[in-house]
């Protein structure tokens, strides 16, 4: 009996120790931990990274920027690299949280079109070099949906019961009540979110709302649940191409146009690592896999050069330019996002 | 060196990962961000809002607790009982999903009552309306009682197998009818497992997230999807904490209740 | 008659309990994606699982730290158990009642306070926090089991061995932990257990790492995908294997 127990404990322990050497050793290989949103890459290209420069990368997922900001914020030196959006790369650079980027380690950066290089907020891109640019739009079920769209307006109309998905994703939600109602994007006055807060509790309350989600939107669509859906273009392009009755609008009163951006953390183990794999997403062919893959706009030079008119077709893709000139870019406003965030918990209640 | 001594480096653990983690709360339920002293956020618990939250976190808890309670008696008193009780593959089958990983059970329902799964297709073919169901709150306590039927039986099932058969032989003997036998000696004596039965499940279900996330689309914030939300969007880790203070009074209070009733433990499925 | 009533209850229970898993397990070997419409008979989603880095690398993380923190806490925890029964009653009963709170405190007080100490003490939340977190809801499940057994050996027998020259660690061993050791086994079946299907604390205290719930919840979000309809088949089948070998070495009746 005595004997068994000491083998048991021995086997156990021998156990752990087997299981737990890869974790311990982690110290002599390079390793990069990256935090990007969910859906954001081809998982081909993190393998193909790994077997290219030998590091090993642990890929770690979020799906709001806020979510992103938490985590970073509150577990210091666990991320590398991360993809925050325009108005987050703002901030993170006015707070000091952003490592400058060394260009000659990103060589690739050089592939970048016009309006995403050096934009307005990472002027001579400093701290940023972007990875995928969109728009937020109206993902709809023609079938479903009496007409063409061209107002954000039809998002609260009563006929739709249960018919729309909401983002769960404050500025987003709040963003399109914003231009809808005639304000910007970026307005923070009481008088406007008041207004905003009253809208979209009156859009719960009529019974409209299917739910208040992110990426389980696309699956969905795709299988009819809903008549409508608030989304971010890439989303709405992969739900087209599984699903080809489906449309994307971007309506007439004007949305958001977003840029997401690659970025290294001040207090990063692995700024080397990461710089790296910044310059090996923007490789050209690399960047054409990830844009087959999760369909979003790439800002790479070749890839977009490389659209087929099928492609070149969809607003969810190619917005015009008129479009585009009709949107904003959202703008750090975090001194005022508890009015957004109070305003958020009463109508999420 | 004394025999106690063996329980130090438990006694060391409890402190450092048990209490020193509760203080923590407190402390940032008690502060703001600049770290003074602040009743602020606790006073912010009471606002209309989070009353809403959690009074529905409450009420459906509740509600999940007696669906199971009036499924899983009945469950457990016939498994216990001469008809069943030798049946260990019963036994066994109806523990399982217990056993199983519970996110997995909740993806399960996820699939069962989506707009295009089973259930509304069956309908469909049945010439039938179908029904929306995710994103509904019944979605969600459907959803509870599925995941913690199999906790409220086993306690149940415990303490009626533990109760001694003549007791109910000498009920019988007195005579007694069924009824009585029932009402007056079998469902006292298991009252331990009753009560046992119900923390295993109120509590979880008063405190859950993923549920109600999966099952009602965001539709419904309860408790646990407000306190994930202030400290993992919102970034508001001292109403977080205020938050989480409430819960952990709402929690003792809720034990010492059952604690009154069932001061011997005896109900304790260990 | 009535057992047959009584029976056809119990099935209804049955029932309600397995159609979804049973939903699943059929769906998993279903070519078409679609949840109502069966497209063919075939493996691709099972062999789509072993491509799932995603999944693979959770399973490693979920098991290792199962492992791991049942290690840790089986000896912490019978260490306790062995130090209690000789503790003044005071100290033990004010023990064995903050032993209570890991258990009683529902999984997300447990989870967010030990993360507001992490972040507080500045420690990156990753692979170990989630140890050290699974070690310290682990730990009391042992105690608990290891306390009845060893209350029904006689506190003698320790005495006797200490009275005949044996020092303590070997009076431990030789005396008590033979005695207690089916307690103690049991005790590390439930840690393991409890480790391999925590989602909530293991939530809160790792950021980075992601155990095989974590990984289930977020697939989850993204919507259903075949492929963790096979995993659940798998585990189904694990689970079930389990607890009829568990069954036949009478174990289960101590487990429950």
């Amino acid at each position: 009996m005595k004997k068994a127990t000491a083998f048991v404990l021995a086997f156990v322990l021998a156990c752990s120790m087997v299981l737990a050497a890869p974790a311990l050793a982690d110290g002599q290989k390079r390793t990069l931990t990256v935090f990007n949103w969910f859906d954001y890459i081809d998982e081909d290209v993190i393998r193909m990274f790994e077997k290219e420069t030998g590091i090993k990368v642990t890929y770690t997922n979020f799906t709001t920027n806020e979510e992103m900001f938490v985590k970073l914020e509150k577990s210091a030196g666990a991320y590398d690299v991360i993809f925050p959006s325009d108005y987050i790369i703002e901030r993170m650079i006015k707070e000091d949280m952003l490592e400058e980027l060394d260009m000659s380690k990103i060589p690739n950066a050089a592939n970048l079109i016009e309006w995403c290089d050096s934009p307005d907020y990472d002027p001579e891109n400093r701290y940023s070099v972007a990875y995928m640019w969109g728009t937020v739009g109206i993902l709809y079920d023609p079938d479903q949906v009496d007409g063409e769209i061209d107002s954000w307006g039809v998002l609260f109309d009563e006929q739709y019961k249960y018919g729309v998905f909401m983002l769960d994703s404050i500025r987003d939600s709040f963003g399109v009540c914003l231009r809808y109602l005639g304000y910007s994007l970026n307005d923070h006055s009481e008088e406007a979110l008041d207004a905003v807060r009253d809208l979209l509790i009156k859009q719960k309350n009529d019974g409209i709302v299917a739910g208040y989600l992110v990426d389980e939107t696309k699956d969905k669509m795709v299988a009819g649940e809903a008549a409508m859906a608030v989304m971010w273009s890439g989303d709405a392009m992969y739900a087209i191409e599984e699903n080809e009755n489906l449309k994307y609008v971007i309506p007439k009163e004007g949305s958001n146009i977003w840029i997401d951006g690659m970025c290294v953390l001040k207090n990063s183990q692995h700024k080397d690592e990461a710089m790296e794999f910044i310059n090996f997403l923007c490789r050209p062919d690399i960047a054409a896999m990830n844009q087959e893959y999760i369909s979003y706009c790439s800002p790479i030079r070749q890839v977009v050069e490389g659209y087929d008119e099928e492609q070149l077709a969809q607003p969810a893709l190619n917005p015009s330019e008129e479009t585009m000139a009709n949107c904003e870019f959202f703008h750090d406003i975090t001194e005022f996002m508890d009015l957004y965030d109070s305003r958020w918990m009463e109508i999420r209640a | 060196m004394k025999r106690s001594w063996f329980a130090y480096p438990y006694s060391l653990w409890m402190v450092i990962f048990t209490i020193a983690p509760m203080i923590f709360v407190v402390y940032f339920a008690l502060t703001d961000t600049s770290g003074a002293l602040s009743l602020a956020n606790m006073a912010a618990v009471g606002q209309e809002t989070y009353l809403k939250i959690l009074w529905r976190s409450l009420y459906l808890a509740l509600i999940c607790t007696v669906i199971c309670l009036l499924l899983g008696y009945p469950a457990a008193y016939f498994l216990a009982s001469r008809d069943f009780n030798r049946n260990q593959t019963l036994f066994v089958l109806i523990l399982l999903p217990m056993w199983m990983n519970f996110l997995l059970r909740t993806y399960a329902m996820m699939s069962l009552m989506e707009n295009s799964g089973i259930i509304n297709t069956l309908l469909k073919a049945m010439g039938l309306e179908p029904v929306r169901m995710i994103g509904t709150e019944g979605a969600v306590l459907v959803g509870m009682v599925y995941n913690f039927l199999p906790f409220m039986v086993l306690p149940i099932h415990t303490s009626l197998k533990k109760m001694d058969q003549r007791v109910i032989e000498a009920a019988e003997d007195l005579g007694a009818n069924p009824a009585q036998v029932f009402r007056r000696v079998t469902l006292p004596l298991s009252l331990p497992g009753v009560i046992s039965g119900i923390t295993m499940v109120f509590m979880p279900a008063v405190t859950t997230f993923a549920i109600s996330r999966l099952l009602g689309s965001g539709n419904f914030m309860m408790f646990g999807d407000l306190i994930d939300k202030q400290f993992l969007e919102l970034n508001n880790w001292h109403f977080g904490s205020s938050l989480s203070l409430v819960m952990m009074a709402l929690i003792i209070v809720s034990i010492s209740l059952l604690n009154k009733a069932d001061p011997k433990g005896e109900g304790s499925a260990m | 008659m009535r057992k047959t009533l009584r029976g056809i209850y119990l099935g209804l229970i049955l029932f309600f309990l397995y159609s979804p898993i049973a939903v699943m397990i059929v769906l998993s070997f279903n070519a078409s994606r679609s949840r109502a419409k069966w497209g063919g008979f075939t493996f691709d989603w099972y062999v789509r699982l072993t491509q799932r880095s995603d999944i693979l690398e959770a399973l490693w993380v979920t098991l290792s730290v199962a492992v791991i923190a049942t290690a840790i806490a089986t000896v912490i925890g019978t260490g306790a158990a062995i130090g209690i029964q000789a503790m003044k009653r005071r100290s033990a009963s004010m023990l064995l009642k903050v032993s209570y709170l890991p258990m009683t405190m529902p999984d997300i007080v447990t989870g967010v306070s030990l993360m507001l100490m992490f972040v507080f003490v500045n420690v990156p939340l990753g692979y170990w926090t989630m140890v050290l977190a699974h070690i310290t809801f682990d730990t009391p499940y042992v105690l608990f089991a290891v306390l009845p057994k060893l209350r029904q050996t006689d506190s003698n027998l320790y005495e006797a061995a200490l009275d005949l020259g044996c020092t303590p660690m070997k009076a431990v061993r030789k005396v008590i932990l033979p005695e207690i050791m089916p307690g103690v086994i049991t005790g590390a079946l439930l840690s393991f257990t409890m480790s391999l299907d925590d989602f909530i604390i293991s939530y809160f205290t790792s950021y980075t790492d992601k155990n095989l719930s974590m990984v289930i919840y977020s697939a989850a979000r993204k919507g259903i995908e075949p492929s963790i309809y096979a995993l659940s088949t798998l585990m189904f089948v694990t689970v079930l294997v389990l607890l009829i070998i568990v069954n036949k070495r009478g174990a289960l009746e101590d487990v429950s």
